[in-house]
């Protein structure tokens, strides 16, 4: 049983069907890349792995449990979606950094606000508690729930920042934690959106062409961040153009085109002996392009 | 010069019903017209189509005839007692001017790209969490240089509210013209270039205390 199983994903906006019938499977730890020429639908597939978009039809089963199913999902609460998003990260081409906030700000608002909301059902506990404790307890009772909350809080702001300076470190930009995002390099702000996405130690982080809105010479540190992440472990869907980092990082290649899978299989497979013309075509013109 | 000091005092008093109508403005306006642009943004058509064409026709119709028109209108057209003037006046004036902040705020929430939103959303956070946490400080970043100059011309507006005899700082000035003193009307300029500056300084210190960050 795979780790992630995604079944028959269909997707249309208005009349043209953007995804038709996309099924395939990943391991944890897994790298899996995803290529194909604009247009096929490889951001309308992040973007249903991500609950920003919902899939007409299909499943999608995470470590065995089913996690949507659009019969069942299509109208699911707000509420609903967000906890299944959690399980998804997603790193953006254009970073979409929160331009108010420094670095560490970026990376550590999601989580403390989730932690709050957290706080405040215990403190909702608490306060059944107390009703339900007999009169003449209740003052010692506030007096230790006072202590525990208290703890709970400092505890949880404690383990968030050194959690964001701990990814922050991962990215290599330490130093930079007090920045905010305009003055950073594009590349330095795609790192800290990577970092921020991990923050949520999400099951699965999708990157949709981390690199596009890059300058040339500042792809490299950003690729080499994603790679990074593969020895700690991190289960990766990356949409890319970097045919290069695809068969150097990835365990598994897809290649799509007119929103189904053309061609699927190892970095070799895929590469060296593409099955389809079309996949065969992709990769020609792409090193064309290499040259240009 | 104990009738300069007169004439000083009497059009403080009247520079104090031009503040009344330039602050109840902004306290009911300022929040009107933020319901005003949700409702020109709303997916809801018909919802929309009734703000745009409200929006519309306050916007396309001289402040002067409002304020006639919600002074006079009730009763003439539903016989209706008469407003208080002052009341009147302010009534006009915060839908006139809740229509202008509403496009306002329209075009600051609209410029927010849809990636900050995208980004809030796939880090779980609420709609709300997104419109207070991420969105918000944006937008006023944005719309506090067209804000202050609509606020700007608010406080000279306010000099229309004499056409139904309420005694604003011009109207107090012109009543002395008409006794044949004319300087008195030049000297309202004093107090409308000093609370005018009071609000450009306001201005622009908060335009440089967001100046921290770039959208
Ligand atoms: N929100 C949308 N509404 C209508 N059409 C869309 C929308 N999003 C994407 N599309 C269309 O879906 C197709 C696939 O787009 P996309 O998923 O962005 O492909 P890719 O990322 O592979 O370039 C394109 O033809 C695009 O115009
Ligand atoms: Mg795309």
């Amino acid at each position: 049983m795979a780790f992630l199983e995604i079944e028959n994903y269909t997707k249309r906006f208005g009349n043209t069907e953007v995804l038709k019938g996309i099924s395939f499977t990943l391991e944890k730890g897994e790298v899996l890349a995803i290529i194909g020429s604009s247009g096929g639908g490889k951001t309308t597939l992040l973007r249903c792995l991500n609950f920003l978009e919902m899939p007409d039809t299909g499943v999608l089963r995470l470590n065995g449990e089913t996690l949507f199913d659009a019969e069942q999902d299509r109208r699911a609460s707000d509420a609903d979606i967000r906890e299944k998003r959690l399980h998804f990260g997603l790193v953006f081409q254009q970073f979409n950094l929160f331009p108010q906030y420094t670095v560490l700000r970026n990376i550590t608002l999601a989580q403390t606000l989730l932690a709050k909301a957290d706080y405040r059902a215990k403190c909702a506990e608490c306060r059944a508690q107390l009703r339900a404790a007999p009169k003449d307890k209740r003052a010692a009772l506030r007096a230790e729930q006072k202590r525990v909350l208290a703890q709970i809080r400092d505890g949880q702001k404690q383990r968030i920042e050194e959690n964001a300076l701990r990814l922050l470190e991962r990215v290599g930009l330490t130093e930079k934690k007090n920045a905010y995002p305009f003055e950073l390099s594009g590349g330095q702000q795609q790192r800290v959106a990577i970092a921020r996405a991990l923050a949520l130690s999400p099951d699965i982080l999708c990157f949709d062409e981390p690199t596009s809105a890059l300058d040339p010479e500042l792809t490299g540190e950003v690729l080499k961040v994603i790679k990074g992440l593969k020895s700690s472990d991190s289960t990766m869907i990356v949409v890319t153009h970097e045919m290069e980092f695809a068969k150097n990082v990835a365990d598994h290649v897809i290649f799509m085109a007119d929103g189904v899978i053309e061609e699927e299989g190892t970095p070799a497979e895929v590469f060296e002996n593409p099955k389809s013309e079309k996949t065969a075509a992709f990769l020609r013109k792409s090193t064309e392009d290499l040259f240009d | 010069m104990n009738f300069f000091f007169e004439v000083t005092l009497n059009l403080l008093s009247g520079f104090g019903v031009t503040l009344l109508i330039f602050a109840a403005t902004l306290v009911f306006a300022l929040p009107l017209g933020l319901v005003l642009s949700f409702g020109s943004m709303s997916s809801f058509k018909p919802l929309k189509a009734v703000v745009k064409v409200f929006v519309w026709i306050i916007r396309g119709t001289p402040l002067m005839l409002q304020i006639l028109v919600v002074y006079y209108g009730p009763a003439l057209i539903f016989g209706w007692g008469f407003l208080e003037r002052v009341v009147a006046v302010i009534v006009a004036f915060v839908i006139n001017y809740a229509c202008y902040f509403s496009e306002i705020y329209r075009g600051g929430i609209q410029s927010i790209s849809k990636g900050q939103y995208e980004a809030g959303q796939v880090l779980g956070m609420t709609r709300s969490q997104i419109f207070f946490r991420v969105v918000l400080l944006q937008v006023i970043k944005r719309i506090v240089p067209p804000m202050s100059n609509e606020i700007i011309t608010l406080v000279k507006d306010t000099s229309l509210a004499r056409i139904i005899v309420v005694e604003e700082i011009l109207k107090v000035a012109y009543d002395y013209t008409i006794k044949g003193t004319i300087w008195p009307l030049f000297y309202t300029a004093v107090y409308y270039l000093i609370f005018v500056g009071i609000l450009t300084l306001l201005f622009g210190y908060i335009e440089k205390k967001l100046n921290y960050f770039r959208v």
